[in-house]
């Protein structure tokens, strides 16, 4: 790794752990507790930028799919497959934290409602690109089946986003574009957004670095054998 | 303070999947440095048999 990348990675690794810790302080002490939900609606704070990251994620294996089916170039397929697998982490996290909220708010873990229904199927979509990558033969041929998938399992991610406008749901609205967020609540959920996103950039970049180091050894391989 | 542990259950788990996921990434570019440095070697091998 030169140096410019080491200094990068260095500026994203601290400025992640600072506004992590900032995170973690405004979202157990700064931010009052809120009147009618009670303690477990500090959930929140982790909940959107959980799923924020995973939108974004699959948003950015969608841009990247198409940059290599168009230009073949092995970095971009990297990209787009490191960035689907944190979106599916994330995916994983939104559906594990979301009942854990469910639960103490509602009084069940899960309910079929149009929300948490398209977040599974969304969740099942990455995981069957990473199937795909993972069983093709050729890393090729596995890289542009991928970027098939990612290209056309994006279509899932606004209709999680609008599912709550289009059906009656039991998961609540976007309140926040609502205005219904105090300011000291807005400004906690903006902090941790913005961590978690440097969070997703660190470690998009370390996981396309391991799977371009990856793609060079197999190529390494080849020619080494021929 | 009722609710508490769901609250808590939440960020462990949070917490406990990243740290998990950067432990995985860990163990995969060790594993990638030693097939890189085997690579290494079998090509130093095969370039000092030419050689000679």
């Amino acid at each position: 790794m030169n140096g410019g990348k080491r200094l990068r990675d260095s500026i994203l690794f601290g400025l992640g752990l600072a506004l992590m810790m900032a995170a973690l302080y405004m979202v157990f002490i700064y931010v009052p507790t809120e009147k009618n939900a009670g303690i477990v609606q500090r959930i929140f704070y982790f909940h959107v930028p959980v799923a924020w990251v995973a939108f974004l994620a699959f948003f950015i294996t969608f841009i990247f799919s198409i940059l290599y089916l168009w230009k073949r170039v092995t970095k971009w397929d990297a990209i787009a497959h490191a960035s689907a697998e944190i979106g599916v982490l994330f995916t994983t996290l939104v559906l594990i934290t979301g009942p854990i909220w469910a639960k103490p708010a509602w009084g069940i873990w899960w309910t079929w409602d149009a929300r948490l229904t398209t977040s599974l199927v969304l969740w099942l979509i990455y995981v069957a690109y990473l199937l795909v990558r993972s069983f093709a033969t050729e890393s090729a041929r596995g890289a542009r089946y991928g970027a098939v998938v990612g290209i056309v399992g994006f279509i899932d991610v606004p209709v999680v986003f609008i599912a709550v406008s289009l059906w009656r749901t039991q998961h609540p609205t976007a309140i926040i574009f609502e205005g219904g967020l105090t300011t000291p609540m807005l400004m906690t959920l903006v902090v941790c957004v913005v961590a978690f996103t440097v969070l997703y950039v660190l470690l998009t970049i370390q996981s396309a670095n391991l799977k371009a180091m990856q793609a060079n050894i197999e190529r390494l391989r080849n020619i080494y054998l021929e | 303070m009722e609710n508490l542990g769901y609250l808590m259950a939440a960020y462990a788990v949070i917490w406990a999947v990243v740290f998990g996921y950067i432990l995985f990434m860990q163990r995969k570019q060790r594993r990638l440095q030693r097939q890189l440095d085997r690579l290494q070697e079998s090509e130093d091998t095969a370039k000092t048999i030419d050689n000679e």
